[in-house]
């Protein structure tokens, strides 16, 4: 603010502040009335519907006038559902439990990514790193319909699978339902998401990667490390915060998924995003849609804390 | 530093290194590969290649459904994508020239929420704003159709400009505006002349991305589109569901090569207006000394 005392060229002081002062208010003013106003106020009207009764056609209001006394109902009834009900709470902790699969499948497949990525020849990293984001521009829509095509009945994944044998193991780890079968399955769903949310574990994990100083590996080597014991006890606790910002990327979002799940996870693979959905659209049971919400957003808010505490102690960090 | 890593470092290291590399990209490239393919086959089936064929293309050409999303879609993105930069500069400078002001905990909170919020949630939360709208005002303003999808899009997108914008603005050198102030230019002239042309790139991309975002969006449309105004995501979505079809590869390929072509010439700009400016900054540094 130090250039609020700048020397005035134009105008008197109080006509320059006045002035500044409706610039910052218009400034903040506009993004902050319009948040306020499509962001929070809808929350709060879910967070209302949450604990109200269906009506007819609508939720009934939790304020109401009978017989001119004011009343107030509030029916906390759908929260008892959500933690009582089987399909409410199998759904919510399969959408966990495949959201940790998922995680960990990313987790494998683009630490190893990342690493060689930032390891490769300083020239190619850029086109690389390009590469990995190219993807991201073209419709997330279709290319999770790909998979449809690829697992499907002969299609090139699944013909590969059932050639090299692979489909008797997945059965037999449960992955699939029967040899063969790929899609509608736990498999067609993890990997559906896996390959969608690859690249936001690649991201963060080469950045933090790329970052590190090589020297301390000639340390480690220097002391009598070999390259496996270097690589454990000096590269992955280094990169512990690009581990946990890309798997939280990953988690977040694969918990509340609807799409995924809808394309390639059949029946069988219960996600909350879905249930919400269905309660919404199928059942036309607006306050259990809204109940549902709410619990999915304190069940996302714990991990959202985890990773925001990493990426603050980042920034210290680097600075 | 380099002898000393490749003498521990086996070639066979190198070589898995490189394999995982190769390995990682067909998995992410495989799935666009295949349906830019299949769309140029002749059986229906994606098991069997029957030939090459432009059928489904020509189909497609007289896909109504599909060409009536195309350009609602379109023109949401644009609309979309503009607003959300307005707006994501905004939110963005508020950010972080504004380090205290009543509520800024809350405005950050409420600035990046969206990206995180599963959008079955952002959808349901707007449809139930507008039905309550709708009641208190019993107008049609807020009927469900182009204006409310663009309204969620527009949710959406702002988040991530704002993201975009920010990681620009917190880069600048807050001396180049200082310095304008100084020679006694106005605010709005700060932010005309220096800070703009700074952010310009920055805007570039946070505006493709948030096209690009509204452009492939299926949830929130869902819960906001009503009768006449299913975007095409929503069509591709819901032939989707029944099973695998050949108009849908057609889409995908048409999509996928303007996609690449806005990429390509986007990025190209980009680097063309960083090198610009970098050469400006030489010369001006060169100037100054």
């Amino acid at each position: 603010m130090s250039r609020l005392i700048a020397p005035a060229q134009h105008g008197s002081w109080p006509q320059r502040l006045l002035a500044l002062a409706r610039g910052r208010t218009a400034v903040i003013g506009i993004p902050y009335l319009w948040l306020l106003v499509f962001f929070l106020a809808p929350f709060a009207i879910v967070v209302n519907y949450s604990v109200s009764v269906m009506g007819a056609v609508r939720p009934e209001d939790i304020f109401s006038v009978v017989d001119g006394v004011r009343k107030v109902t509030i029916n906390f009834g759908n929260y008892v559902t959500v933690f009582t009900d089987d399909l409410y709470f199998k759904a919510y902790v399969s959408s966990l439990k495949y959201a940790a699969i998922t995680t960990a499948v990313c987790l494998f497949i683009g630490y190893p990514f990342a690493y060689f990525m930032a390891r490769a020849k300083p020239g190619i990293q850029p086109a690389l790193l390009m590469l990995v984001m190219l993807p991201f521009w073209t419709s997330f829509l279709l290319r999770v319909y790909a998979w449809k095509g690829l697992l499907g009945e002969g299609g090139l994944v699944a013909e590969f699978l059932i050639h090299t044998g692979l489909d008797q193991l997945m059965a037999g780890l449960g992955m699939i339902a029967s040899p063969g079968k790929f899609m509608n399955t736990p498999f067609s769903l993890v990997i559906g998401m896996s390959y969608t949310y690859l690249p936001f574990m690649i991201l963060p994990l080469y950045a933090n990667l790329a970052k590190m100083d090589l020297r301390l590996l000639e340390a480690a080597a220097d002391l009598g490390a070999n390259r496996f014991e270097a690589f454990w006890l000096v590269t992955v606790p280094l990169s512990r915060a690009g581990i946990i910002a890309g798997s939280m990327l990953v988690f977040i979002p694969c918990v509340g998924e609807f799409v995924i799940p809808e394309l390639l996870g059949g029946p069988q693979t219960l996600m909350i995003g879905r249930v919400l959905w269905d309660e919404f659209f199928s059942n036309n049971d607006w306050p259990m849609a809204s109940t549902v919400a709410v619990v999915l957003i304190l069940l996302i808010v714990v991990p959202l804390a985890i990773f925001n505490k990493y990426q603050a102690e980042a920034q210290e960090r680097g600075r | 530093m380099s002898a000393m890593l490749s003498i521990s470092g086996a070639k066979g290291a190198r070589l898995f290194g490189r394999a995982w590399l190769l390995a990682g990209f067909v998995f992410l490239y495989l799935p666009i590969v295949t349906l830019v393919l299949y769309s140029f086959n002749h059986s229906p089936l994606p098991t069997v290649w029957g030939g090459f064929t432009l059928d489904w293309y020509v189909k497609l050409a007289h896909d109504q459904e599909i060409l009536n999303g195309l350009w609602l879609s379109l023109k949401i993105a644009f609309m979309s994508a503009t607003a959300s930069v307005v707006l994501g500069t905004l939110a963005a400078f508020t950010l972080v020239k504004y380090k205290r002001f009543g509520g800024r905990t809350l405005f950050s909170g409420m600035v990046t929420a969206p990206l995180v919020m599963p959008e079955v949630i952002i959808g349901l939360a707007l449809l139930l704003l507008l039905v309550a709208a709708q009641r208190l005002t019993d107008s049609p303003v807020f009927d469900r159709g182009m204006m409310t999808i663009w309204l969620g899009h527009l949710l959406l997108g702002m988040a991530y400009a704002t993201v975009v914008v920010q990681a620009r603005l917190s880069d600048l050198n807050p001396q180049l505006e200082e310095a304008a102030m100084d020679l006694g230019a106005r605010p709005q002239q700060v932010f005309a002349l220096v800070t703009l042309p700074l952010i310009l790139q920055a805007l570039a991309s946070a505006w493709l991305l948030t096209f690009s975002l509204s452009l492939d969006d299926v949830v929130v449309s869902a819960f906001l589109s009503g009768p006449g105004s299913t975007t095409m995501p929503l069509v591709i979505f819901s032939r989707a569901r029944l099973g695998a079809s050949p108009s849908v590869n057609a889409v995908a390929t048409v999509i996928i090569a303007v996609v690449a072509v806005f990429v390509t010439v986007g990025s190209l700009w980009i680097a063309r207006a960083e090198r610009r400016r970098a050469a400006e900054i030489n010369a001006a540094q060169r100037d100054a000394g």
